[in-house]
This record gives structure tokens, sequence and C-alpha cells, in this order.
């Protein structure tokens, strides 16, 4: 290969973080990656090549300035690093940790099309992280007070996004929260090995030293309407960020068979509820020995994980219908749980769930192929010739997404919403419905997506909202 | 955090609660409910709303003092807090004039069905109530229930008071004689429902039933709630909680309903145990 041809970019081999061992982790809850040391921090960042003009940063839905904090970074100045990186992004904590950087930032990074791209999701975990043990004031700046007051329904990524940028704007922002905890899914849904619940709690502390009330136990859409919100309780403007809602079932015989558990359910009673500290907490989860998971996604895989990790589990099954090519999850995690001892069944799919005593015994399922691309642009799987088969579980997780929560739209009739009943926006760009003054972001418009996706659409519709009641025109 | 203003005990177990929320207290009608959580450690349990005053900000409920968390909140005192209370959930009663309006209130399901009584009663409904329980001393709120309808019977099942028998005997006689019934309402044990159901089904009689599947966030996230109704699948907190008894899949219901009793007896026990058995008072002697 002579010179000219030779990529841009740092031959260096990616530096990788230290985890907990396969076998060790999966008898805990503790977090699975332990993180760059500032030494290795500093080793990956000296391997950005500091494009003029970046892509890592049009792969980003926040926009996170990132060759500006890398550059920082390998500089030893973290705590400007993080100041760079909360300008745009108020949980780099957590999105250092859930983000799918390989779909994103990391995808677009000139360095990786001949090696491997920039750990920009590591580095920002590591960032975040030293921020949090070592600075003791924070250094943004919040704007003069608008008088303007903004209610965020949803605590969840899209809500906690929104209400960071419009406190630093000046304006008093009110998040309802439905649950007894803030955090949305980030709370009951992402398990404490990959997000530790002390990391959420300190960045929902920093939205609070920004001045972001959060009001928990109340349902919008029941004990207050659209209207009261903004006729009585004078809130200028709305943003609705209530996520995606109730959980899609199969649709198959046998499913209210108890052991059957939709994953929503089965991990909002370990993570929001803690059954597995039972008898200590209140709320149980049952004995299970064998698992059988349905589903490809990170939730699929959360439920997996988290179920290898109860006590008297033996066994857990993960069935997708489609090939291990095809997991919507990120490939980090699909490896994670491969080490873990999670046993992959590709190409299945549940027919029925057969019990005994009312309880789950046997999953009756169809083994698969793939056939033409779909309209999703994947292969489609289609049933094969032999007939069907039985595996053996006692519980069975379904992970198939959700559709939408019908309450805030059932409460508000002038909220246009599409056949499927997602809120429709009148202008994407800043993430505004039909009605005035009211914006809506995440899952609840585009059905289940990522936790960063909700954060970009958080973002926008913060922008909006801004522009809206400051009068701003553009 | 949510104080304790009243706490009374009523008969056997049940224990009516004042608790302060204005909020909730001026959104809430019959049929609504409410999850509470007692503390950090606590589950979250749906508690039927029983009473609202909006102007004083308070709401009314009533608890049968049967397993962890309900005996813990029987040692809760006036001036106390509960950590967690939020509502209104769930789907209100239909409020309307029917006509005659049977109600069907099964133990402590009375408590639930006063509500309705009260509200249908205003309404212009002729409301008939019929009041069961296993005896006498477990027979509540008789006197709120003659205020709330036009007409009240009870019975036991002992016959230590009112008519000795099953509250289907009372209804099954006005069928018999023909009384005009426009609908009719049954909250009580999932058998007494399904047995309501069963009763006026062949006559076509609209008979609605109130479920209390096992519940996690009441707002439609978790599905542990769901019951087949009409073979499809409904999520109670959403969807209900009152539905066509008529179409309801009581077997599949009443098996999930059983799927947590070893646990829940476990934390019974054990909070018994620790509790030196102040529970163990409550349950027994009170009992009687």
């Amino acid at each position: 290969m002579d010179k000219k041809s030779q990529p841009k970019g740092n031959k260096k081999p990616r530096t990788s973080a230290p985890e907990q061992n396969p076998d060790e982790r999966k008898k805990n809850f503790k977090e699975v990656s332990l993180g760059y040391s500032p030494a290795m921090a500093q080793l990956e960042a000296s391997r950005c090549i500091q494009c003029k003009k970046p892509k890592c940063v049009i792969g980003c839905p926040v926009r996170v300035a990132i060759p500006d904090f890398i550059k920082q970074v390998a500089e030893g100045d973290f705590l400007e690093a993080a100041r760079i990186i909360k300008e745009s992004n108020a949980l780099p904590a957590v999105t250092g940790r859930v983000c799918p950087q390989e779909d994103q930032c990391e995808k677009h990074c000139v360095i990786g099309i001949k090696g491997e791209p920039l750990a920009i999701g590591k580095l920002e975990r590591f960032v975040a992280d030293y921020e949090r043990l070592h600075r003791e004031v924070d250094v943004v700046e919040i704007e003069p007070s608008t008088g303007k007051k903004i209610a965020i329904i949803g605590a969840g990524p899209a809500g906690l996004a929104a209400a960071g940028d419009l406190a630093k704007w000046g304006h008093e922002v009110v998040i309802f929260e439905a649950l007894h905890k803030p955090g949305g899914v980030l709370f009951y849904g992402i398990p404490e090995f990959r997000l530790p619940k002390e990391i959420l709690e300190a960045e929902l502390d920093y939205l609070k030293r920004l001045g972001v009330k959060i009001k928990v136990n109340y349902v919008i859409g029941k004990i207050k309407s659209l209207d009261e919100l903004m006729h009585e309780d004078g809130f200028n403007a709305v943003f609705i960020g209530t996520g995606a809602g109730l959980p899609y079932f199969l649709d198959i015989p046998g499913e209210n068979l108890n052991g059957v558990y939709s994953a929503n359910e089965f991990l909002t009673r370990i993570n929001l509820m803690h059954a597995w500290e039972f008898p200590v907490f209140d709320t149980p989860i049952h004995n299970h020995k064998t698992f059988a998971v349905i589903g490809g996604g990170n939730t699929a895989l959360d439920a997996a994980r988290t179920a290898l990790r109860l006590p008297t589990t033996e066994k857990v099954m993960l069935l997708y219908r489609r090939s291990r090519e095809e997991l919507p999850a990120r490939l980090e995690e699909v490896e994670h749980a491969e080490a873990e001892g999670i046993e992959f069944q590709f190409l299945v799919s549940p027919l029925e769930v057969q019990g005994a005593k009312g309880w789950v015994s046997e999953i009756v399922c169809q083994k698969m192929e793939l056939g033409e691309l779909d309209s999703s642009g994947r292969k489609y799987p289609h049933p094969v010739k032999e007939g069907p088969f039985s595996l053996k579980a006692d519980a069975l997780i379904i992970a198939l997404g959700s559709g939408v929560n019908p309450l805030i739209a059932k409460s508000a009739s002038d909220l246009k919403t599409n056949t499927q009943g997602h809120i429709e926006l009148a202008d994407p760009d800043i993430n505004l419905t039909s009605r005035p003054g009211v914006f809506a972001g995440g899952d609840i418009v585009t059905g289940a997506a990522t936790v960063i996706s909700a954060m970009g659409a958080g973002k926008s519709a913060a922008l909006g909202i801004h522009r809206y009641v400051m009068e701003i025109k553009t | 955090m949510f104080k304790i203003l009243g706490k009374e005990f009523l008969a056997s177990q049940v224990f009516r609660y004042l608790i302060e929320a204005p909020d909730i207290a001026r959104k809430a009608l019959p049929g609504h409910f409410v999850i509470i959580r007692l503390d950090e450690v606590g589950e979250r349990i749906p508690i039927t709303i029983s009473d609202t005053d909006p102007a004083t900000g308070t709401l009314t409920f009533f608890v049968q003092a049967v397993g962890k968390t309900s005996l813990e909140m029987s040692l809760m005192s006036v001036g106390d807090f509960i950590l967690d209370v939020v509502g209104p959930l769930g789907n209100p009663s239909e409020i309307d004039l029917f006509g005659t309006v049977v109600l069907v209130g099964g133990g402590f399901g009375i408590a639930a069905i006063h509500p309705i009584a009260r509200a249908l009663t205003q309404a212009g409904n002729k409301t008939i109530s019929i009041l069961g329980a296993q005896t006498k001393e477990r027979v509540i709120l008789e006197e709120e229930m003659k205020n709330a309808s036009t007409e009240v019977h009870v019975v036991t099942d002992d016959g230590s008071y009112g008519t000795k028998g099953r509250v289907t005997n009372i209804l099954q006689s006005m069928i018999e004689k023909e009384e005009p019934i426009d609908r009719v309402i049954a909250i009580g044990p999932l058998v007494m429902m399904k047995a309501v159901a069963d009763l006026t089904r062949p006559y076509g009689i609209a008979t609605l039933v109130s479920l209390n599947p096992i519940m996690i966030d009441g707002t439609g996230m978790c599905g542990a709630c769901r019951v087949t109704v009409g073979g499809e699948m409904k999520f109670a907190c959403v969807d209900g909680p009152e539905f066509d008894g008529h179409a309801v899949d009581f077997e599949g219901l009443l098996n999930r309903l059983k799927s947590y009793v070893p646990e829940e007896t476990e934390a019974k026990e054990k909070y018994l145990q620790d509790t030196g058995g102040a529970c163990r008072h409550v349950e027994t002697s009170r009992a009687t």
C-alpha cells in the first residue's frame, strides 16, 4: 500500500475497558463494564484525529461537540470535557452507558473506516463519572428567569433532556411522573448491571440543581388534564414524553398462565420494586428455574440477563425468530449475554404456551427460515416444513415492544394521533403537536426506540418550547 | 407523603382511612382506585376509593388487613404518612339513569360498591343493594348502604344476620318474581361475581363486575393485570376495572390471582414474627 492510499487516522488499537468476569457477574447485579481509568481515557482520546468537519457529531442525536470534549480528555482536563458535553447533553453518565454508539457517533468516526472507531461512548462515560466524583460545584450557567412555566409529562429520557435545556434557559420546569421514582425506562427498564441506579440518581440531582422540580405519583390525563395544566395551573407550554406504554403480547394460547410476564412487568418487579431482595422488599418474583425470553431487542437481553442473575435460575433461553445477524439489540450486549451463558435459540417462533397446574411448563415452538426482505429491510422469517417442537421452561418473558398508552390522548380529544395512537406532530422540527403550546417526543411519537433518540426529541422540543414561550419568530 | 387524617376500625379486619390527598380528591369519581405504597420497601397495591371531599382535600378508602401491607397499615395511626398515593386510576363507573339497578356487594366488596350505589341513587335510579357476608360481624357499612340505596337486603352464609344463604338467592328470587332489573353491578370475591354473572346470563341482564387482579404500575405499562374478556386481552387498570361479567374469563383470573400466594404467605408470616404478633391480635381478636 503506498502512502497516498493509506487512510487518515490512528492505527493504534482501541483501548478496551475492564469488565467484571462473566462467571462472577452473572451472579450479581453490579455493573458489567468497569469503565476507563484516567490513563486509559487519555490513551484512547489521543487516537482522535480532530477532523475539521467531524462526522461523529452528525451521528449524535443531541449533537454533543465530540472532538472538543475528546481533545480536553487527551489533554487531561476532564472537568472541562464534562462542561462541553453538558452543554448539549444533560445525562452523559446515562448515555455513555446505554447509547448504541456503534450505530451513531462511532459509526461515522473516520478512523473507523480502516481501523477501529474511537470509543466515544466509553470516553463520555468516563468524563461523566469523573465529574460526578470530582466536581464540587456545577459550572453550567443558568440564564436569568424568564417567568415562563413549562410542564413536562413523564420523567423519562425525553422529558429529562427537555427539562435540562429549558431550565438552563431560565424557565420554571415541573416534571410530572406517574411512577413513584423518576427516570422512566432508565429506572424501571434498564437493569442495575447496565445502568446503576446511583448514576441515574446523580444525573437527576443535577437536574434538580438546575431548578427542575419533579412531582412523582402524578398521572397526567387522570389527576389533571392538559387544559387544566395550561389554563388553571398557568403552564405556558407542555411537553408530552410519556413513553411507549402498553406491552405487546403474542396472542397465542396460554399466555395468561402464571409464569408468563411482559418484559415490562418482569423488569419493573426487579428494577423498580427490588423483587430480587424479597422479602426485605415487599414485592416478590417467583422462584423460577428455566426462563424462555421471546424477542431480540435490548429489552429482551436486559430481561434475559436479569433472569440469569436471580438466585434460583438454572437456565435462560432467548428465542428469536430471525438469526443472530438480525438481532436488533446492541452487539456489545449480545456478546455480554453470550459470555454470561444465555442460550440463544435463533429462527424459533413460539406457537403456544403449555401449562401444568396453572403454571408455564413448556413452550411449543416452530423452527423458521429466512426468506425475502421485508419492509424493515430484514429477511422475513417463514416456518420450515418440519412440525413444531417443545422447549421446557417454567417462565416466559415476552419482550416484543409496546403499543401506545392511551391515558393522555383520552383526556385531550384535540390532540391528533395516528392510526396506531402515536401523537402526530404538526411540526416535526420542533416536535410541536396539533395543539398550540403542546409538544411531544420520544416513544409516544415514534413508537419504541432508543434512549438517546428520545433525548434528541426532548431537546428539539425544548428549543420549540423556548421559541414558543418567548415568542421568538424563526 | 400523604397524611392519615382518620382511621376507624369497622369490623373483622376492615379499617376505614381518611387520607389527605387534595389533587386526587378533586378528580376521583365512583369506581376509581388509587395505588398506594407505604414506605421505601413497600409494594404497590390498588385500593378502591370509597369517598372524596374536594372541599377538605380528603379521600376515604377501606383496607382489609389480610396480607403483609394491609396488616402494616392496620398498625399505622392518625398522623402517620403513607409514602405514595397515586390516582385516580381506572375508569369510573358509568353513572346514568338506567331504571332499576341491583348492586351486589360481597364482604369487603361492600366498601367498593357503596359510592356507586350512592351515585346511581342520586342519578334517579331505583337501587336495590344486596349485601352478603360470611357472618354478622362481617357485614360492613349497612347503615351507609341503606342511606345510599332505595332498598337493602342482607344475607349471611351462616344465617347469623339477615337472610341465611347467598347473595344469588335474593337475586334469583327477584328474577323469578319478574321484577324489572335493568342492570346488575357485583363487587366482591371472584367466585361471588362469577355466580352472579352465571345467574343473570340466561336472562340477558346487563351485569358488570369490578376486577382486582395483581397490578404493579396501574397505568397500563406492566400488563400484570391482564384478563381475558370476550376472548380479548384487557388490562384491568386502563380498560377496567369494571367489565361485562358475562364475558370475563373468571377461571383464568382466579388462576392468576393465585400466582403469588406462597410469597404473600411468606411475607405475612415474616411480618407477624417481626412485629411479635401485634398484627395477629388485629387478625384474630377483632375477627370475632
